[in-house]
Order: C-alpha cells, then sequence, then structure tokens
C-alpha cells in the first residue's frame, strides 16, 4: 500500500475517508458489524433454543382456538388452524436460517472455483467460463429458480440445486475480476519462480487473497438466499406445510387481512429484521476485510 | 452520431451465442423431469396414443443433438408447443401475456426514477447529513423486505384501509390499467430504488466534487438548473448500466408481484402453469424472459453510448 501523500480535505466530498484509520479500529468499535452480530447471533439462538421459548407446538392443530387476537396465552393470536402464530414465527426462523446458510455454500464454492480458474489461466477455459455466465445470467433469478423447482419437485433439496444454479454466477464473475488483479501481483510472481505448481499458487497464494471480496459478497447473498425460500413458501413451492416457514406464514395470513392484519405483517418483519442484521454483519465485514476498498 | 453506434453488430453477434445457450438450457429443463419427458409433459392421465404423438414430435427417439435441433427450429417456427390447460399454442399465450407484463415494468421503472432521483440528490448534496441517513436507511430497509410482502403490504393500507387504489386485476381500459397497476408497479419500484438510488447517489457526489462543477457554480448557474444540466447528466451514466443489469431482476420480480395482483401477465401464467403442472407453458415464459434479458443487454449498451457526452464531446473536438 502506498503512504498517503497528507491530502487536502476536498470540501464537497467527504466521502474517501483516510482507509487506515478504519482498519485500526477495534472490531467492537465498527458499529454495523457489532449489531450484525448482535441480530443474527441472537436468531441463531432463538432458532437453535426454539422449543424452549414456546410451550406450544408449531404443527399441531387446535381446532377449538382458531383465528384468535393477541392474549396473553397467545402472544400474536392464532392462525386458522388454532396454531399458536408466535411458536410459528420462532420454529420458522429454524427453517429459513437454515436453508439460507446451506444454500449460500455451493455455488460461493462452484462459483469461486470456476471463476479463480477462469481468471488465473485464461484463454478457452475463460472464454467458456464467461459464455456460461452470461447464458445463466439471462435467467432471472426468480423465473430460474421457479422453473427449476417445478422441474425438480417442491422440497429442500430442489431449493439447494435450484439456488446453485441460478448464484454461482455472480461468484465466479468478483473471483475472476480479483484473480485477473491478483495474478499480476509480485507475490504472484514469486511464488511461481519457487517452482510452485499453477494449481497450488491459484489456492494457497492467491485464493486466500481473493476470497474476502466474494465472502462480503456471501452475506447479501444469503439474504436474497432468503428471500428466494420465502418467496418460494409464499408462492407454495418451498418447504410444504405444516412445517413453520416465514414464507408460507404470509401466504396464508393474506387470507385474513381484513381481520387480522398482524398475521400477514409480522412474519414479514421477521425477514426485514433478519436481512438487515445480515446486511450490517456484510457491512462490518468489509470495513474489517478490505478496508481500503471501502465504496 | 451514428457511426459510434458501430459497435452495435459486434455485440449483437456476441449475444448470438448466448441466446443459443439460452435455448439449450431451457431444452434441457425438459430432461431434468423424472421419466419419460412426453409422459412427464402429458401426465400420468395421457392416452398412449398421445404420448407417442409428442414423443415422435419432440423426437425422444432420436440422439440428444438431434432432438435440440428439432426444438430449434420448432422455436423458429413459433412453436413452443401446447398448453396442456389451455389447449392452445404456448406462443399465443405467452404473447398476449407480455404487453400486460412489459406495462407493469415500464410503468415501475418510470415510478422508480421518480423516486430515486430527487432522493439521491437530496441525500447527495450533503453526504452523512440527516436526508442522507433518512435516504440509506430507505435503501437498507428497501432490499431487506420481500417484495410479495411490500406488495401486501401495500394492499393492506392502500387498497383495504384507505380505499384508493383497487385490491388485485388489471381493468379494461388503458386509464383502467394505470390505475389498476399503481400499486404493483409501486411495489416493484419500492425493491429496485435501493439499488438505484445507491449508484446514483455515489456517482451525484463524486460529480459534485469535479472541477466543472466549481466552474458552473462559479458562473452563477445555481439549483434546479445546476443539477439538472451539469450533475444529473453526468451522475446517470453509470446508473443507466445498473438499471440495465437489473431490469431482468425487475421482470423476476413483476413475475411474483403479478401474482400478489392477480395480474394476468407472465407471471400469473407462469406460475399458475406450476400448479397446473403445465410445461410447456413454463418452457415458454422461461425462454421468452431470458432472451428479453439478453436483448435488453445490448440495448443498454447503445443507451449508455448516446447517453455519454465524453464520447459526444471526442466527436466534435475539445478531448481526445
Amino acid at each position: 500500500m502506498t503512504t498517503a501523500p497528507a491530502p487536502t480535505l476536498p470540501p464537497v466530498t467527504a466521502a474517501r475517508r483516510p482507509a487506515r484509520s478504519r482498519s485500526l479500529r477495534p472490531w467492537y468499535r465498527n458499529g454495523p458489524l457489532v449489531a450484525g452480530i448482535v441480530i443474527v447471533g441472537g436468531l441463531i439462538l432463538v432458532a437453535i433454543f426454539a422449543p424452549l421459548i414456546t410451550p406450544y407446538s408449531p404443527t399441531t392443530q387446535n381446532l377449538t382456538d382458531v383465528l384468535q387476537g393477541p392474549s396473553g396465552a397467545h402472544w400474536l393470536g392464532t392462525d386458522q388452524f388454532g396454531r399458536d402464530v408466535f411458536t410459528r414465527l420462532v420454529w420458522s426462523t429454524r427453517v429459513d436460517l437454515r436453508i439460507g446458510f446451506i444454500a449460500v455454500l455451493i455455488p460461493f464454492v462452484v462459483g469461486s472455483i470456476l471463476g479463480g480458474l477462469a481468471g488465473y489461466f485464461g484463454g478457452w477455459l475463460d472464454l467458456i467460463v464467461m459464455r456460461l455466465v452470461d447464458i445463466f445470467f439471462a435467467f432471472p433469478f426468480y423465473v430460474m429458480v421457479i422453473a427449476l423447482v417445478f422441474v425438480l419437485g417442491a422440497g429442500e433439496t430442489s431449493i439447494y440445486l435450484a439456488i446453485a444454479t441460478v448464484s454461482w454466477v455472480s461468484y465466479a464473475k468478483i473471483v475472476r475480476g480479483e484473480v485477473l488483479v491478483a495474478k499480476q501481483q509480485d507475490y504472484v510472481m514469486a511464488a511461481r519462480l519457487g517452482g510452485f505448481s499453477h494449481l497450488r499458487v491459484l489456492a494457497r497464494h492467491i485464493g486466500p487473497n481473493v476470497l474476502s471480496q466474494a465472502i462480503i459478497y456471501a452475506m447479501s447473498d444469503i439474504v436474497q438466499d432468503i428471500m428466494a425460500i420465502v418467496t418460494l413458501g409464499y408462492l407454495g413451492l418451498g418447504i410444504a406445510p405444516p412445517t413453520a416457514e416465514w414464507g408460507s406464514m404470509i401466504s396464508q395470513g393474506q387470507q385474513f387481512i381484513t381481520t387480522q392484519w398482524e398475521q400477514a405483517t409480522i412474519p414479514g418483519l421477521a425477514v426485514v429484521v433478519t436481512s438487515l442484521g445480515l446486511s450490517w454483519l456484510g457491512d462490518g465485514l468489509s470495513d474489517l476485510l478490505s478496508p481500503d476498498r471501502r465504496k | 452520431m451514428l457511426h459510434r453506434l458501430r459497435f452495435i453488430p459486434g455485440r449483437i453477434l456476441q449475444a448470438i451465442p448466448v441466446a443459443f445457450g439460452v435455448t439449450i438450457l431451457v431444452f434441457l429443463m425438459s430432461h431434468l423431469l423424472p421419466g419419460n419427458p412426453a409422459v412427464a409433459i402429458l401426465g400420468s392421465h395421457a392416452t398412449p396414443a398421445s404420448v407417442a404423438a409428442l414423443s415422435k414430435h419432440l423426437g425422444l427417439d432420436k440422439p440428444l443433438w438431434e432432438q435440440y435441433w428439432l426444438f430449434l427450429t420448432h422455436l423458429l417456427q413459433g412453436d413452443l408447443g401446447q398448453s396442456l390447460t389451455y389447449q392452445q399454442p404456448v406462443v399465443g399465450l405467452v404473447f398476449s401475456a407480455v404487453p400486460v407484463t412489459l406495462s407493469l415494468v415500464a410503468y415501475a421503472l418510470v415510478l422508480s426514477l421518480i423516486i430515486s432521483v430527487p432522493l439521491a440528490g437530496w441525500a447527495a448534496t450533503k453526504p452523512s447529513g440527516v436526508r442522507d441517513l433518512a435516504v440509506r436507511a430507505y435503501t437498507l430497509l428497501g432490499q431487506g423486505m420481500p417484495q410479495f410482502w411490500v406488495g401486501i403490504m401495500l394492499i393492506l393500507l392502500v387498497a383495504v384501509r384507505l380505499r384508493l387504489f383497487p385490491v388485485s386485476g388489471y381493468g379494461q381500459t388503458p386509464l383502467d390499467h394505470l390505475y389498476y397497476l399503481f400499486l404493483p408497479a409501486l411495489t416493484l419500484a419500492i425493491s429496485m430504488c435501493p439499488t438505484i438510488i445507491r449508484s446514483l447517489r455515489a456517482s451525484t457526489i463524486q460529480v459534485l466534487g469535479s472541477e466543472y462543477i466549481g466552474t458552473a457554480r462559479s458562473k452563477g448557474i445555481a439549483g434546479a438548473s445546476l443539477f439538472r444540466v451539469h450533475v444529473l447528466r453526468n451522475a446517470a451514466i453509470p446508473t443507466v448500466s445498473i438499471v440495465g443489469v437489473n431490469l431482468g431482476y425487475l421482470v423476476g420480480g413483476s413475475l411474483v408481484i403479478e401474482h400478489v395482483f392477480a395480474i394476468p401477465g407472465l407471471g400469473s401464467l407462469m406460475i399458475n402453469a406450476i400448479f397446473a403442472r403445465d410445461f410447456p407453458t413454463i418452457q415458454g415464459v422461461a425462454l421468452f424472459v431470458a432472451l428479453f434479458v439478453v436483448i435488453v443487454g445490448i440495448v443498454t449498451d447503445v443507451v449508455y453510448t448516446l447517453l455519454d457526452p465524453r464520447v459526444d464531446l471526442a466527436n466534435t473536438e475539445a478531448v481526445r
């Protein structure tokens, strides 16, 4: 990194602060990171301890208590099958978070490897990978996901496969771009001159240096994946009922929107809080991992 | 002017392999269906005769590449197969739904710009000020809300409570359409705006710090005309490509939103087809949308070139 010449502060654009002060700041002074850790950590705890948080079952129907308003016994009321809405909200955290976190793994690995190889070796490999990227990129996320879930049948495995098919593209693009820059660096040359094989240089020397951008992107990608899962659930193509899941809860609540508006509203708020936490976590991480590159 | 567009033939040439790839991918989808594609397409209640007829039509006894060739020739003849639910050609169904979806997308784009441009300019004039923080809070929240849920919330607040707009439907006359599509378009705009605002805000801050704005200011230009003529024109350039890239996202989102508001466009067609297990229709919609996105990519590049004043300047005399 070059030593920054003492800058005379530009009057209007205070946008570029000296990067160093950010990176030297201890992590707990990084507001977004702390907020993200608190929210996401809290949600993970909720998911793990779901059975301890509420006394009710998320799936057992209780047809004597249908569609009740909020009360001391049922904090958020009950749905049309007499199930406690708060309980279902809590249990949904398990399903949606788990699938969101797992779904991001396959595209992350596949996309990063393909992008890395394409960027490093270039030539026909790069040409093929980039044309594939163009082709897959032409399908809007939901069109591809919906079509694939139909073809593969509804269910968790299909969701993973469908999301992987769509989102490896972004990782490939990001990692390829990073590798193209990194392979010009002196340390890569040094490693090559040291006699290391291409694959070793790529995996051990370039890899750790370029993956931070992919990791930062993964945070916003989890948000997108959770949106996709919730949307599929809403459309009735996701996790099959009676399993509690935010999307299907919203779709169910929509039928009673005139009488019990909270049933469709609150699961949506849960999604908003989740994605807020993940976005902050991503922002905080990007501060931490690449302080010199903040937009 | 025209010679700046010389790149178009090359750009189209570059899009051709992509378009072929799209057709291959859509073609392969039918082979991911479990079992014999003809049976999977026609459903378990099909008669052996109709299965045999479809098998012959699709060339299922031939090697894969010949089947693809058959698929492609059918496609070029405008034959995307027969919809199972409507018992009519898929092409006709798709083309009657396209205007609805496109007008929704265009409407959403117009609303997005109406919302984004002032907000981005407003935020950029004083970075880290109160207004900037408010706008950034919106961009953060806007991306975290599921689109369909935003739609439901708008239905709840604006249609059910205030009774200002209809809950669902499309209406009969063009004026009706504008009225009926307002909430769906606003829904899409609310989730599209954060992306536009982010890009536009960043580039506006950059433009405001540049020397030619200082020059313009020193000449006494201020207020709206400074913003419109000197700032926006330049700040908009990177945003155009962002919008172009996200148009596919907008189309994808509109499919879901159509379902929420029961609008008879491509989305309703596709989602109803899923529940009717009507594969040819799904295939047709996916193919159409993907090819549309490829074309939008070309159009974006053209608009980008036309908008970029630096290319214009190089053309006359000054910079080169």
